[in-house]
Parts: structure tokens; sequence; C-alpha cells
């Protein structure tokens, strides 16, 4: 078991939702990377859990910049700290609309750039913040105020995406397994260089659940094996312990999605197809463990 | 040391002299040797700097964003669409009050593609919050790069300044231009509200109306303390380096009786015509506005004057915007003349033209309207 310190960078009332997973995300991810930090945030949900001007939430540096340039500004501010000699860790921290959809050219052009930073997003799988829109995160099947009828088109691999830039370190989370997710911030800013964490965020309002049920739900995705825990050093990918787990036995994809009312215009063809999407995604993450592909 | 160059040389010379720590480009015509001659002064050690080679110009500016917040010295350059496309962290960076220095080759915008030079793209980002001034030389690019970067960082200001060349007529052109050892007239880099990591804020916030209303309303404090900070900017370096400026330029407007008012290279041509007019018997004189933001007092100058106008510009459904601008703020009633857009040729005969077929509060298409 990590030693997760007790100091605190997150105050406990903010004003995240009941239940709102991003907020304990954000909690590990500031306790691993500590004081000489500063989180670079475009438009999301942790534009509003921060708090409202001259007060803030947050007991590093925030810096709120447009939706589609987090790591942009990163790139520059990361630079700025390495010219006068300054290890400060530069963390973007953005929602998967700024990071799959508006942010993604600033985010490619960053990691192709090799810019000493973290980007981490936390998915919501849809645009929480302006009230649940779809984004290229939401998947197949849901339910959006966009997608009243359930979302059409699959989940944007984002981790595809990312992993074709080469970064130093990647790696999954979600807000239900804290130590894991610790522990891979942890070591993502050991190394020197573009790193990238995609971390599932459930969201009680968004994905209509009861807010109590937030751990429950990450524990879910995983365990049905519509999210897999793992990271790449260099390119090589390791399986993380909750994941390895369900690579070998998964509970049922509908199991996951039954408990959200999101879910609820899903067709039997939609959970079919997802759960098509489950079997080959962990097929083929098995066959490049085994070193067959 | 007296040097021969572009206006963009020029202007990349004045970086390698002004010293930035991180300079974030992506390249565009007529702009691009900017691009390629800081990269050249950074590969030679010249500048010791950090250069950011972004992929678009929204995330040049986003880079210039996230490492002047850090307190450091920064410099990009674009042009056109590369300016509009950063329309969004214009105002970003001027609300954040971070002094960035920016050179914009001023060009048409699309469709149809067209590369000559024109203001459309910086006097459509006039209302940013950036200072924004007009040069007419490459000596004048070299000076005002330079300045810019004192002028921005001055702690009554903190607002990204943008120097503008007209594109291709003076990015490309070449002149002798004379450079300078700044020494101390560029103090070193102070950003008061620069990122703590011993004593953490919230930058950039929600923000509640009213204290976003005091924000807005210092941006104007600065906006128009800026003007004396600029006056002493420009004094200090007449002082030390010989050159001086003021913020517009005069040329014969004392016994003027007609004054033609323009920015950029047409300021120059219009000297030109100035003095052939003059031979001919009409007393015209010129007044170039270098600085268009903060907007120079031209009350006294203007008094009692005809004047004509000539806008590389337009604003449709409303007309010229230096002539308006001009005609808002000293009660005058111009001759505004449309010439040069898209590059078109405007030469100093065409000038001393538009002065001779003058007609108060008339509006004239060069090339269109005849």
């Amino acid at each position: 078991m990590a030693e997760i310190p007790d100091e605190e960078f997150i105050l406990k009332t903010t004003s995240a939702c009941a239940g709102c997973s991003a907020s304990l995300i954000l909690r590990y991810v500031t306790k691993a990377a500590g004081k000489d930090t500063v989180l670079v945030v475009p438009a999301c949900c942790t534009s509003v859990i921060q708090g409202v001007y001259p007060n803030t939430a947050m007991n590093i540096p925030v810096y709120n910049v447009a939706f589609a340039s987090a790591a942009a500004v990163a790139s520059g501010m990361s630079e700025a700290f390495r010219a006068v000699g300054k290890k400060t860790n530069v963390i973007c921290f953005a929602g998967d609309g700024g990071t799959v959809d508006i942010g993604i050219q600033a985010l490619s052009g960053a990691l192709e750039r090799g810019t000493d930073f973290l980007y981490i997003c936390y998915d919501n799988e849809a645009y929480s913040n302006t009230g649940m829109q779809r984004s290229g995160a939401t998947p197949l099947g849901a339910s959006t105020t966009t997608t009243p009828l359930g979302k059409k088109d699959y989940k944007k691999d984002l981790d595809a995406i990312v992993q074709a830039h080469n970064p130093v370190y990647m790696a999954t989370a979600c807000s239900a397994y804290p130590v894991d997710l610790y522990n891979k911030v942890k070591k993502a800013l050991s190394i020197p260089g573009p790193k990238f964490m995609h971390i599932l965020a459930p969201c009680p309002p968004g994905w209509r659940y009861p807010s109590e049920k937030t751990i429950e739900v990450g524990k879910l995705a995983v365990q049905s094996g519509m999210w897999v825990l793992y990271e790449r050093e260099n390119g090589k990918l390791s399986i993380s312990g909750a994941s390895k787990a369900a690579m070998k036995k998964r509970i049922p994809v509908s199991e996951y999605l039954k408990v959200q009312g999101r879910f609820k215009t899903a067709t039997e063809e939609d959970i079919s197809v997802l759960s098509e999407h489950v079997e080959n995604n962990i097929k083929k993450l098995e066959r490049e463990v085994e070193g067959i592909c | 040391m007296l040097m021969i160059g572009t206006g963009n040389k020029a202007v990349a010379t004045a970086v390698r002299d002004a010293k930035p720590t991180v300079v974030a480009a992506y390249p565009i015509t007529p702009q691009t040797e900017v691009v390629e001659e800081t990269a050249n002064y950074v590969a030679s050690g010249e500048l010791d700097a950090r250069y950011i080679p972004v992929e678009s110009e929204h995330s040049s500016m986003a880079a210039c964003i996230g490492a002047a917040a850090t307190g450091i010295r920064t410099f990009t350059a674009t042009s056109s669409h590369g300016l509009v496309y950063m329309c969004e962290m214009l105002h970003m960076s001027a609300a954040a009050r971070l002094p960035i220095v920016m050179a914009n080759a001023n060009r048409a915008l699309g469709p149809g593609w067209n590369i000559g030079a024109e203001h459309s793209d910086s006097l459509s980002m006039r209302d940013t919050g950036w200072l924004q001034a007009y040069v007419s030389t490459v000596q004048e690019a070299y000076d005002l790069t330079l300045m810019a970067f004192r002028i921005a960082e001055d702690e009554n200001v903190l607002l990204p300044v943008m120097i503008n060349l007209d594109g291709f007529l003076l990015t490309h052109i070449t002149q002798s231009f004379e450079t300078v050892e700044p020494g101390d007239f560029i103090p070193e880099i102070n950003t008061p509200h620069a990122i703590d990591i011993d004593n953490p804020g919230g930058y950039g916030t929600l923000t509640p109306s009213n204290e976003h209303f005091k924000f807005r309303r210092d941006i104007e404090r600065g906006m128009r303390d800026s003007v004396k900070v600029i006056e002493d900017a420009q004094n200090d370096f007449a002082k030390r380096f010989g050159r001086k400026y003021g913020m517009y330029e005069e040329y014969m407007t004392g016994d003027a009786d007609v004054l033609v008012i323009s920015m950029g290279t047409l300021a120059k041509e219009t000297e030109v015509a100035v003095d052939n007019l003059r031979k001919e018997g009409i007393k015209a004189g010129s007044v170039g506005i270098r600085w268009f933001r903060p907007f120079p007092d031209l009350k006294d100058v203007v008094e009692g004057r005809e004047v004509v106008i000539i806008d590389r510009d337009y604003s449709f459904g409303y007309g010229g915007i230096l002539a308006n601008e001009v005609r808002s703020k000293t009660g005058c009633s111009p001759f505004s003349v449309i010439a040069g857009l898209g590059g078109q040729e405007v030469t100093y005969d065409d000038i001393a033209g538009f002065v001779k077929m003058r007609a108060a509060n008339e509006e004239h298409w060069f090339g269109v309207d005849e």
C-alpha cells in the first residue's frame, strides 16, 4: 500500500456536485504531485469546482485557460520554468471535451514537441459542465441532452491517438481506484518528457445514478472490462491490478449499464455491440501482453 | 551597428536584442522570415531563448500566455489569418495582463486568397486590449519592436503590444537600419502577478460581474496610463540612441491647409506626395498614425484644417476605420479614401490626386469609384 500523504491541496468544501469523482481525482493527483505544481485547467467542471474569485479551493497555483488551449499553455509554461532552472510540475487537468474534441490539436502538438508535462484527461464522457451534451468520448448508446435517443457513434479512441505520439509514459486510471491512480501520477511525474493519463470519472448527475454509488459505478466499469487500467512506459504495456482480474473473468457489460440512467435508451443491439467491443479490446490487449502483436 | 535587411529581419534583430526567454511562433506569409530569423538567432546562441515551434497561431499565443504567466519575457509574430485565428487568445492575454510582444505583418483576409498588405487583420483585433503601433520604415520596425517590450512590461501598463508592419511593402523591402545596445533601456522584467509556488493563487477563476467589471476598468486605466509610458520610452530612446518618435509622425504640418492622415507605409508615401503638392502650391502636410491604441490626441493638429484620411481597411456597414476614429475623436469632416486593399499599389502621385479631389465627408474607393 502506497504512503499517500495527509497534506491536502484541495479543500473539502468545493463547489463540486455531490459524489463528483473529478474532485476525488483532483485530490489524489495533487497529493501525488505535491506543492511544486501548477495546474493548467481549460473550461471544464474543474473551472467550477475550484470556487469563485477571490476565493479558491485549491492550495497550488491554478491557471485557467481557454477551452482549446490547455496543452499549448502548458507547453509555454513548462519551457519557461525549465529555462530558468525550475522543476515545477506542469499538469493539464482537462475534461474529455477539452481533450478529445476542441483541445486535441494543442495536445497533439505538445506531445509531438516533447513537452515536459503531464496531461490528464478526466473523462466523464460528455460536456458535463454545460449540462451533459455529447462529446467525442460519449459511449455508444448513452443518452445526453444532444443525443436524446442515445448516441449512434462510437467513443473516440483517445488512447490510440495519444499512443501514436509515442509519449514516454501513458496510463489509464479510474477514480474508484485511488491508490493505483496516485502511484501512476507519481511515476509519470518522475519521468521527464510528455506524459499522459486518461482517468475515468463517473458523474452522478450526467450518468444518472445516485451520488453515493460513484465508487461502485467506477468499479463496475473496470470489472466489466468497459474500462481497462493499464500503463505504458516507452510504449511497453502492463495491465494494472484490478484489470488483470477482469481480463480473466468479467461481469456482463449490462451490469455496468443498468445502474446508469443514461443507458436507458440503449438498444439490445447497442449492448451487444458494446460487449463485443469489450471482448475485442481485451483480446487485443492480451495478445500485446503475450507479445503476439 | 549598421545593418541592411528587410522589415522582418529588423523585427527579428530587435527581438534578439530584447532577449526574450521564450519565443513561440508559427509561420505565415509574409511574416515567415521573422519566425526563421528568430529560430536562427536561437540556434546560433545569439539569443538565449527557448523556441517553441507550435502547431498553430492559437497555440503560439497560448504558449506565450503560459510562459509569460511565470514572469518571463515572450515574443511571437503572425499575420492575417494567423492573427484572427488567435483572436480568443488575444483577449485572454490582455485580460490576464501579460506583457507579450507580437509583430504582425499586415495582410488581407480571404476569400479569395490574397497575401497583399491590408490593415483589416489588426484593426479587427482593435478591441482586444492590445496596444497597437504601425511602423513605416525598417528602422522603425527595429526601434518600435525594441521599445514594445519596455512599454508592455511597465508596471503601469502590463498589457500586450502588437507592432504592425505592412506585408511585403515593409516586411520584404530592404533598407539599412542601425541596431542599439539596449543596456538598461529595457529593465529586467518584473511581473507582479507571476505564478508563485510559495504564494499559490487561482488565476482566471470564475469571477462575479462586479469584480469582472473592475478588472475591465483597470485594462482601460492601463491603456490610458500607457500614453505617458510610451512617451517616456520614446523620449528616453531619443536621448540614448538619437532617433525621436511621437505618438504620431508629423511632416510639414506647421503651415498646412490640408492634412493627409494614414498609417504604415502609406504615411511615408504621403510625405513624398506632400513635397510634390507643395511644389504645385498646395500647402499639404502628413500625419502618420504610429500608435493606434492608445489612440493619440489629434485635436490640435487637425484643428482648422481640411483632412484627407486614407484607410487600408474597411468596417462594412460603417466606413474607413481610421477615418471614423479620427472623426469621432476630433469632430473633423474628412475626405475618406479607401485605398491599398489586398496590397493594391498606391503611389505618391495617387495620394496627391486624393488631396486634389478632396470633398468633406465623402468617401472614395480608389480604383473602384473612378
